[in-house]
């Protein structure tokens, strides 16, 4: 067992972790953009965190490519499906008003 | 070593299983859908730490797939989808 494969583990704990965490952010926020952000954290760092142990583990391979491309998949569309999701979420109103700090959509053009 | 692998495996299971539960419940289609990019984040990751744990390198590819048909989905979903009956800014037209 070398130090690398040291590291790996530790990253894929971390990865782990933060999916459980997001998992249960999911389940006990109150409205939909607070579940988005907990959402957010397994599908960018925590996949990220497991990808890298992955390909730390998987050194010397010809498809740590394909791992590298997942990688900077994930980080494209993930603000993209979080930006249309939220936008609907908004216009439908299934958010409480009262956890927002400040509301920039309500008056666009202040 | 191999504690590594059984932990992170119990912490993925225990993710997609408490992600199933909004899933399930969520009141409306936007939590379903969150629930749902959680759950495949979480299928990534248990792919990843398979991987990892087996040195296996022939299921990156399905890493690839997963990641394109999350988003597709995803972005389809909140595209097409009819807005839910009781939700608070469903003025009339479609249920």
């Amino acid at each position: 067992m070398s130090a690398l494969d040291v590291v790996c583990g530790v990253l894929v704990l971390a990865g782990s972790a933060l999916a459980l965490t997001a998992a249960i952010g999911v389940v006990r926020f109150p409205d939909t953009l607070s579940r988005m952000h907990a959402a957010t954290k397994p599908q960018v760092l925590g996949l990220l965190l497991v990808l890298v142990g992955a390909a730390i583990r998987l050194r010397g391979n010809v498809d740590i490519g394909m791992i590298i491309l997942t990688g900077m998949f994930t980080l494209i569309t993930a603000p993209v499906v979080a930006q249309r999701v939220g936008q609907l979420a908004y216009r439908e109103q299934n958010i409480r008003d009262d956890l927002l700090t400040i509301d920039e959509m309500r008056n666009p053009d202040r | 070593m191999t504690t590594v692998w059984i932990i992170a495996a119990v912490l993925l299971i225990a993710a997609a299983t408490v992600a199933m539960f909004r899933l399930l419940a969520g009141p409306s289609t936007l939590d379903r859908l969150v629930a749902l990019d959680t759950m495949v984040a979480v299928t990534m990751c248990a792919i990843g730490t398979w991987a990892a744990y087996s040195l296996d390198s022939t299921v990156t590819y399905s890493l690839a797939a997963l990641a394109l048909i999350s988003f597709v989905g995803s972005v389809s979903v909140a595209r097409f989808r009819v807005p839910d009956v009781d939700s608070p800014g469903n003025r009339g037209g479609r249920p």
